[in-house]
């Protein structure tokens, strides 16, 4: 059988990990946005607080929870596909799994009942006191991962003992060189990607009429939050790049699609990178820049892929061409702030219907930019799962076979297309429907549902325009 | 077989009580799960499914703490057993995706509910049964040259692992129906005492079949139960699980509403024993003992700092929530 279970493997785990990451990405973003909620209603008392914070807990009750049990999966992935990797770095890469676990998983969960489930059983200030737990919960989830991740991108602080990785300095090894501004880069990445979601939501509400102050509300916090984290994040993106530069420069040739390295190179703009034939077809480049941006010097050196082996390049036209996604919806998205603000400034934000017809396209720039970003870094980190250290190929579980890795992936594929469509059709009917207060819902008509926890929404709310 | 007092031992107690605490909280949970179709009403359905609904979430966490439990703290251990389980992981994996959704979309999702009714109860069956194979696959052992796992992945479904994955099956829906006599009342709670007594017959001929299965075809495991002390020493294990059947039994007709999840609970602590006992000190039956397949002292000093740090933090605010949660679910218990 010609099918290879190291190619299926990568598919696989390409697969659960790319829909896993949409819900980490928009929930740690959440997480914090209702705690401002609900922090901002306890001191404020102003009711706009906690009718924003009802509606965003239920699209993020739906998204946590698929967050959770397509984040169970990720775990074992390391050991039913990759058990050699496992074997090789497990002392190295599994407490700060098992770190995950204990200190955001556990607060998550145990929290996310009590602001789901317990408004009426918990004193007002413990509710926000769960609000703000949840969110410490996302965000202490995002260091241990990112800190995993960073391990197997630049790792530091191991030996190397009969082939396998052991732990020397673990404050090295949590703390690797890209660690900082990797960690940077992406929650503040998320938080973006979260805020123009908010920005399309409250768009959409204004335009739907209903709701105006709410509406108002989400559209007016969401543009300034975006001015004010935008150009950070693309500051903190430049500085991974220097980073990466200095510790990954495969990677980082394979992002500028450099073939031949040296002093003053240039910038390649777009072009269609060519492995076997070492090149760049129909490249359009500007002389000399690369080196500025890359050493922020004329003519400093850049290494090129010619500099490594053929054996160890990344596969080039994925990497730069995620790269370049990326970097195009962060100009989108930069679009979208200033036309706002433009907009905001001659008094007339809430009322043009093109721009916030436009707010809601946007709400999906974030996702996409997170996608193409991670593609980048991993895609980028190829031939290795541990950067130098341990290839991809040596990585996955002897005993699989091909055969066996179709079948896992058609499963997953088959079923993560049943609930991903399902479970934002779900999150847009809420959008749909709107933030409604709780207090003027009605009860639920006879010959419905009244048991059902969630009872409560409105059941037959009018169409947007 | 007497480990000097150290990370190991240690590290063996931490995980040892991470997998039970699993085993007890998603296993009521799934249990739950099983008899939510065998509910008397819809009104009871939504009941059944709202005594779990706030907690559910947390208890699986306790699944990813004992599987990177596993890896931190035995790492070839990890690198072998999971992939020999390579489909029961996946089925298991896939199941606890539909019944974990099906509490959101359930009530979302109206055109669909009946679809994601199955989803939570076959689901919650299958996710018992995949791991119930896992168990026994598990105790029977694995095909292992060097570090690795070289068998096939299909070794792992054999008779005795599709008989423990029933087994399982009864032994959640015990702890389910305990569960539901618990937290509920009225004709409810009678249908729980019923079918809560017909799991009890099925988990007491599984521990009966597993009991006499095991030693048959592990010689090894015959000579730890049979040899002489260790036949008077071990005497009292099955002795003490004949007993928490009859006390199970008794405990459904009592009026003490959390007698049979106390009870239940005791007979599983029995059965967890008793496999501990028959393995003891292996990880890796016939291949890696616990001290072989550990980690580094480092990695496990360095993770053992903060366990010890975080894991009681952990349990007391999961009991305050069970404390917010307390008593008989009612139909007004919901979102806010």
């Amino acid at each position: 059988m010609s099918l290879d279970p190291v190619l299926l493997s990568r598919i696989q785990f390409a697969w659960v990990i790319g829909w896993h990451i949409l819900l980490p990405a928009f929930t740690i973003g959440l997480a914090s946005f209702i705690a401002f909620l609900e922090v901002a209603h306890a001191l404020t008392k102003r009711p706009v607080f906690l009718t924003l914070s009802q509606f965003w807990l239920r699209i993020f009750a739906v998204s946590f929870g698929m967050g959770v049990v397509t984040g169970i999966v990720m775990p074992f992935q390391f050991g039913t596909n990759w058990s050699r990797f496992s074997d090789n770095a497990g002392n190295i890469i599994s407490p700060l799994l098992a770190y995950e676990g204990l200190t955001a998983f556990f607060l998550e969960s145990t929290f996310l009942g009590v602001l789901l489930f317990g408004r009426k059983l918990v004193p007002p200030f413990m509710h926000a006191v769960a609000a703000v737990l949840v969110a410490a919960g996302t965000l202490s989830s995002a260091f241990w991962i990112l800190a995993t991740n960073s391990f197997m991108q630049t790792p530091s602080g191991y030996e190397v003992i009969d082939g396998r990785l052991f732990p020397k300095d673990w404050f090295a090894i949590v703390f690797s060189p890209s660690f900082p501004y990797r960690l940077a880069h992406t929650v503040s990445g998320f938080y973006v990607t979260t805020a123009l979601v908010v920005l399309g939501v409250g768009a959409y509400t204004l335009r739907a009429g209903r709701f105006a102050p709410e509406g108002r509300a989400m559209l007016w916090l969401a543009l300034w939050f975006l001015a004010l984290f935008l150009p950070v994040q693309i500051v903190l993106g430049d500085l991974h790049g220097l980073n990466t530069a200095e510790y990954q420069p495969a990677k980082l040739a394979a992002i500028e699609g450099l073939w031949e390295g040296g002093r003053g190179v240039a910038a390649s703009i777009v072009g269609l990178p060519d492995q076997s034939a070492q090149r760049n077809w129909g490249e359009i480049s500007i002389p000399r820049l690369g080196s500025l941006y890359l050493t922020h010097s004329w003519d400093g050196e850049v290494k090129g892929l010619e500099d490594f082996p053929a054996d160890q390049r990344p596969p080039v036209a994925v990497v730069y061409w995620a790269f370049r996604v990326m970097v195009g919806m962060a100009a989108l998205m930069l679009l979208v702030v200033a036309a706002g603000f433009v907009l905001m400034a001659r008094g007339r934000l809430d009322q043009c219907g093109w721009y916030l017809k436009a707010c809601q396209f946007a709400a999906a720039l974030g996702f996409v930019a997170v996608i193409a970003g991670w593609t980048t870094t991993e895609v980028g980190r190829q031939p290795w799962t541990v950067y130098g250290l341990l290839r991809t190929a040596d990585s996955t579980s002897p005993s699989l076979t091909g055969g066996d890795v179709v079948v896992s992936l058609a499963l997953y594929v088959a079923v993560y297309l049943v609930i991903y469509p399902v479970g934002l059709a779900l999150m847009l009917k809420m959008v749909w429907d709107g933030p409604a207060p709780r207090e003027s819902v009605e009860p639920a008509a006879s010959g419905q549902q009244p048991f059902a926890p969630l009872a409560a929404l409105p059941t037959t709310p009018e169409r947007a325009p | 077989m007497t480990p000097t007092l150290g990370l190991v031992p240690i590290w063996t107690a931490i995980l040892g009580f991470a997998v039970f605490f699993y085993v007890v909280l998603d296993g009521f949970d799934l249990g739950v799960g099983m008899l939510y179709r065998f509910a008397p009403s819809r009104e009871d359905r939504a009941l059944v499914m709202n005594s779990i609904a706030p907690i559910w979430d947390g208890n699986e966490t306790w699944l990813v703490l004992g599987s990177v439990g596993l890896l931190a703290a035995f790492p070839v251990a990890f690198a072998i057993i999971i992939p020999a389980v390579y489909f029961p992981i996946l089925l298991m994996l896939l199941a606890l995706i539909f019944r974990g959704l099906a509490f959101e979309f359930r009530f979302r999702d109206a055109e669909h509910r009946t679809f994601w009714d199955h989803g939570f109860a076959y689901g919650s069956a299958l996710a018992t049964f995949a791991q119930g194979v896992i168990l026994g696959a598990f105790i029977q052992g694995f095909r292992v040259e060097g570090r690795h796992f070289v068998g096939s992945s299909l070794d792992c479904f054999t008779p005795f692992s599709l008989m423990t994955g029933v087994a399982l099956m009864c032994g959640y829906a015990l702890l389910g129906a305990a569960w539901l006599v618990m937290k509920t009342d009225g004709e409810l709670q009678d249908w729980a005492r019923a079918l809560g007594r017909r799991a009890l017959i099925g988990v007491a001929l599984a521990i009966l079949v597993v009991s006499i299965w095991t030693p048959l075809a592990h010689p090894a495991i015959a000579l730890r139960w049979f040899s002489w002390p260790n036949i008077v020493l071990l005497s009292p294990t099955p002795l003490v699980a004949a007993g928490l059947v009859g006390l199970v039994w008794r405990s459904f007709q009592g009026a003490a509403d959390g007698a049979p999840f106390l009870a239940s609970l005791g007979l599983f602590v029995v059965s967890y024993l008793g496999i501990a006992i028959s393995l003891w000190p292996t990880i890796v039956p016939g291949h890696f003992t616990l001290d072989q397949a550990a980690a580094s002292p480092s990695t496990q000093a360095f993770l053992l700092v903060g366990t010890l740090a975080l894991l009681p933090v952990i349990l007391v605010y999961t009991a305050w929530s069970y404390w917010v949660f307390r008593g008989k679910v009612t139909a007004d218990m919901g979102y806010h």
